[in-house]
């Protein structure tokens, strides 16, 4: 050590050493397995899907840009979270949804969702399942109109609705649909067929995604593929989707027992609408969900139950966004209930009555 | 907890994490002894409980191995010569590795001296009597060399209604760099096995579990094809995870038992012990000597010959840092492992009997773009890597905002023992292990204040 140059000796504390993984990390992870669910929702119907996807992304990013600068805090698009909430939206939307009525949806998600409680960490609901239930409430015939996949002219032509003006009501897809739409297409999602036709769509339909739907939620096999990516990658609680999928089996199985005509059976419920897309990317949003090992379970077990009982019992065909939603709600109290019991604590529970 | 547990074969406790453990620098490098420093200064108070009293002044010509200050208590320890050499000072200043000076015996090294250890007398272990045995552990100066530098005897002596079942050995050494047991398992398996007999006999416990964790398997095939058949004495391996050498974490991947919260092993009849501890009093006991040396891991991508090196106690980190030289670029000095170990402001920081390894890290590019914090995002990493189950993502957001009793009193602040688990997983780089370091000096102050 010579004299002239003065060496620093850097004091931290210790650990020393950190893990590789970040918050960026894991959140553009998340993103790149959303990508093949995007690309399957362009394949299937279309550029009104793919302008549909930048729509609502690009809504979401400039929406939290804006209110990062209005409230003076560093600009957060970076941890690429607003990117997901961004894409999840889409995913969720019919394909043809006006795509002035997507932007609000995107703008309502992070500015309601998530800006206003103070960013990333700080929400208490998934964003983008905040931006649906305002649409849901606000557009409720654009956010039921179905159109077909898989048209020969979906690559050059949008869906008509797509391109409704700010504020106006879309254009009724029924003439397009009867004109470009192979026969006896009738707009309706396996959900709607099964809860009032009785008509049960094919797993293997389901599995595939040669159904009518959101955008994002027919193909349940990749949306599955895609989730056991993360959870593989530790970047997802394989936990929760394992919950919902188990309380959704144990509700609906009974019913299917008792009456199959009316009650669909366990392998539709899981496969149909957009529960497999909730139970993987929604559901598991680390922020709103609770982290406790007991509640996590508990979380996913009521968001599988209210799922199929809005389905089966309430009056909208899909019932994932609020289930979601009120299991969001319900966390902070999930995870004040179930504490892990400390290490080398005698009685069960930990909060206050171990330390007495 | 992930999947793979389910097929897990070695015997473990939940939860903890896997950090690179860089052993491989250091691993097969057999130890070597350091040349003695031209000073040493031995710390009267290098351990926990009471300083030790000095016996000598200045002036004083004192021979290796020669007691140069006797406990200052129950829990206490002596100090013996390092070197031989003039003592210079009994109570001068230096500073220790956890920040506040503290005063040291000054010894001026002979450099014509021998250096041989004349002190001391060999006798027959199994004449003495156990508390003879207790006494002369703590005669020798024994601490936990494992890096918390307790007085190995006090642990010897249970309190009433009490009693010491079984002996654990930890080989464990979990923390990355650090290789200094694994080496004396290795080269020194016949003091380590007197050293437990000699433990065995002093506590009255039924067996010993040596644990050592399974990427040192070589130690464990060293060690069992000691033991004879029929031995009361065993040795496991143990997943290799961090902080798997910590002692109530051990207790649970041995035996399956849980040391109460806020209680010690000595409540479930079990007292554990360092290999290094065991080795060294297997070797002083029978001769009567004291601690004046102890292997040292030297390592870090800073270290030019990183190694594991018979260190004399007292021997500055600086004499030490000259001797196996160091990149230009280096930058942190860590008395320690690098998961619970301190950096050190001063290389004037002596090696005192706790120092287990100095572990030497360079500025890298990394470094120099600070970890940003994020807000916490609810991922529950750290619950899932916290080996006591508390909640640390809640007890950081508590720390946020300073309600620090709150930590303590409802979600258990004073169970954690400062791993560094959550810290190192955090994805937001929260530092919480930091907090909750800072929660609990503020607690004690505020209880002190209040008494």
């Amino acid at each position: 050590m010579s004299r002239k140059q003065k060496k620093v000796v850097e004091i931290r504390t210790s650990p020393h050493l950190k893990k590789a993984l970040s918050v960026e990390q894991i959140m553009r992870n998340v993103v790149y397995a959303l990508l093949p669910i995007c690309a399957w929702s362009v394949y299937q119907f279309g550029i009104s899907a793919l302008v549909l996807i930048l729509v609502t992304t690009l809504s979401a990013i400039l929406t939290e840009s804006l209110f990062c600068r209005l409230s003076g805090r560093p600009n957060s698009v970076g941890d690429f979270s607003v990117v997901i909430t961004g894409l999840l939206l889409a995913l969720t939307l019919p394909p043809g949804f006006p795509l002035w009525m997507a932007a609000v949806a995107g703008f309502i998600a992070i500015g309601l969702g998530k800006s206003l409680f103070g960013g990333l960490g700080y929400n208490v609901m998934n964003p983008a399942l905040v931006g649906r239930a305002f649409v849901q409430a606000a557009f409720p015939v654009a956010i039921t109109t179905w159109t077909p996949g898989f048209l020969p002219g979906r690559f050059l032509e949008f869906i008509p609705s797509s391109l409704a003006l700010p504020f106006m009501s879309p254009v009724n897809t029924g003439d397009w649909v009867r004109a470009n739409a192979p026969d006896g297409f009738t707009g309706a999602t396996p959900l709607a067929l099964q809860k009032f036709e009785y008509i049960t769509t094919g797993s293997l339909d389901l599995l595939a995604g040669s159904v009518s739907g959101s955008a994002g939620e027919t193909s349940a096999l990749l949306i599955l593929v895609c989730g056991l990516y993360l959870a593989v990658r530790k970047m997802m609680d394989w936990r929760i989707p394992a919950a919902i999928f188990l309380a959704a089996t144990l509700v609906s199985g009974p019913l299917h027992l008792m009456n199959p005509e009316v009650y669909p059976s366990p392998l539709f419920v899981i496969l149909s609408g957009g529960l497999m897309l909730g139970a993987m990317f929604m559901a598991t949003d680390m922020v709103i969900s609770p982290m406790t090992p007991r509640g996590v379970w508990l979380y996913g077990g009521v968001i599988g139950l209210l799922t199929v009982l809005i389905r089966q019992f309430g009056g909208l065909t899909e019932g994932v966004m609020y289930a979601i939603l009120v299991a969001n709600a319900l966390s902070p109290l999930i995870a004040s209930v179930t504490q892990p019991r400390i290490f080398g604590a005698t009685r069960g529970a930990t909060s206050k009555e171990a330390e007495s | 907890m992930g999947l793979l547990n389910l097929f897990r074969r070695s015997k473990t406790f939940r939860h903890g994490v896997h950090p690179m453990d860089h052993k491989e620098q250091t691993a097969h490098l057999a130890i070597r002894r350091l040349p003695f420093a031209p000073k040493i200064y031995v710390p009267l108070a290098q351990h926990i409980g009471a300083p030790a009293v000095a016996l000598v002044k200045p002036g004083q010509e004192v021979v290796r191995g020669e007691p140069i200050a006797e406990a200052g208590g129950f829990v206490s320890v002596p100090m013996h010569a390092p070197v031989t050499g003039i003592v210079r000072a009994i109570d001068q200043l230096v500073p220790t590795a956890a920040g506040p000076k503290t005063p040291a015996i000054v010894i001026e090294t002979y450099e014509a001296a021998t250096q041989e250890v004349l002190y001391g007398l060999d006798r027959d272990l199994n004449a003495l009597t156990r508390e003879e045995l207790i006494q002369a552990v703590q005669a020798s100066g024994m601490v936990g060399l494992g890096g918390a530098a307790f007085p190995s005897h006090v642990k010897l002596l249970p309190p009433q209604g009490k009693a010491i079942e079984t002996l654990i050995i930890n080989g464990c050494e979990c923390e990355p760099y650090l290789t200094c047991d694994h080496r004396v398992m290795l080269e020194q398996t016949d003091r380590l096995i007197n050293g437990i007999r000699a433990m065995l006999r002093a506590t009255g416990a039924r067996r010993a579990i040596i644990g050592v964790e399974d990427n040192k398997l070589d130690a464990v095939r060293a060690i069992r094809e000691k033991l004879p058949a029929g031995e009361t004495i065993s040795c496991e391996a143990v997943e290799t995870k961090y902080p798997q050498g910590a002692e109530k974490m051990l207790i649970s991947s041995l035996l399956n038992r849980e040391v109460p919260s806020g209680g010690l092993p000595v409540d479930i009849g079990v007292a554990v012990y360092n290999v290094g501890t065991l080795a060294q009093l297997g070797e002083l006991i029978p001769r009567s000597r004291g601690l004046i040396e102890r292997v040292v891991t030297v390592s870090g991508p800073g270290v030019g010959k990183p190694g594991n090196y018979l260190v004399p106690i007292g021997t500055p980190l600086r004499f030490l840092m000259e001797q196996v030289g160091s990149s230009s670029a280096a930058n942190e000095v860590i008395v320690g492992g690098p998961m619970m170990g301190m950096s050190v402001a001063s290389l004037d920081v002596p090696v005192t009997k706790g120092v287990s390894g100095v572990v030497v890290f360079e500025k890298t590019a990394e470094d120099q773009q600070q970890h940003t914090v994020h807000p916490c995002i609810k991922c529950g990493a750290c619950l899932d890597a916290c080996p006591i189950h508390l909640n640390p993502s809640m007890l950081g957001q508590l720390a946020g905002a300073r309600m620090y009793e709150t930590m303590a009193s409802d979600y258990h602040l004073n169970d954690c023992f400062e791993c560094g688990c959550c810290s190192y997983v955090c994805p937001s780089n929260i530092p919480l292990t930091q907090y909750f370091r800072i929660a609990k000096a503020v607690n004690r102050e505020t209880k002190a204040i209040a008494a």
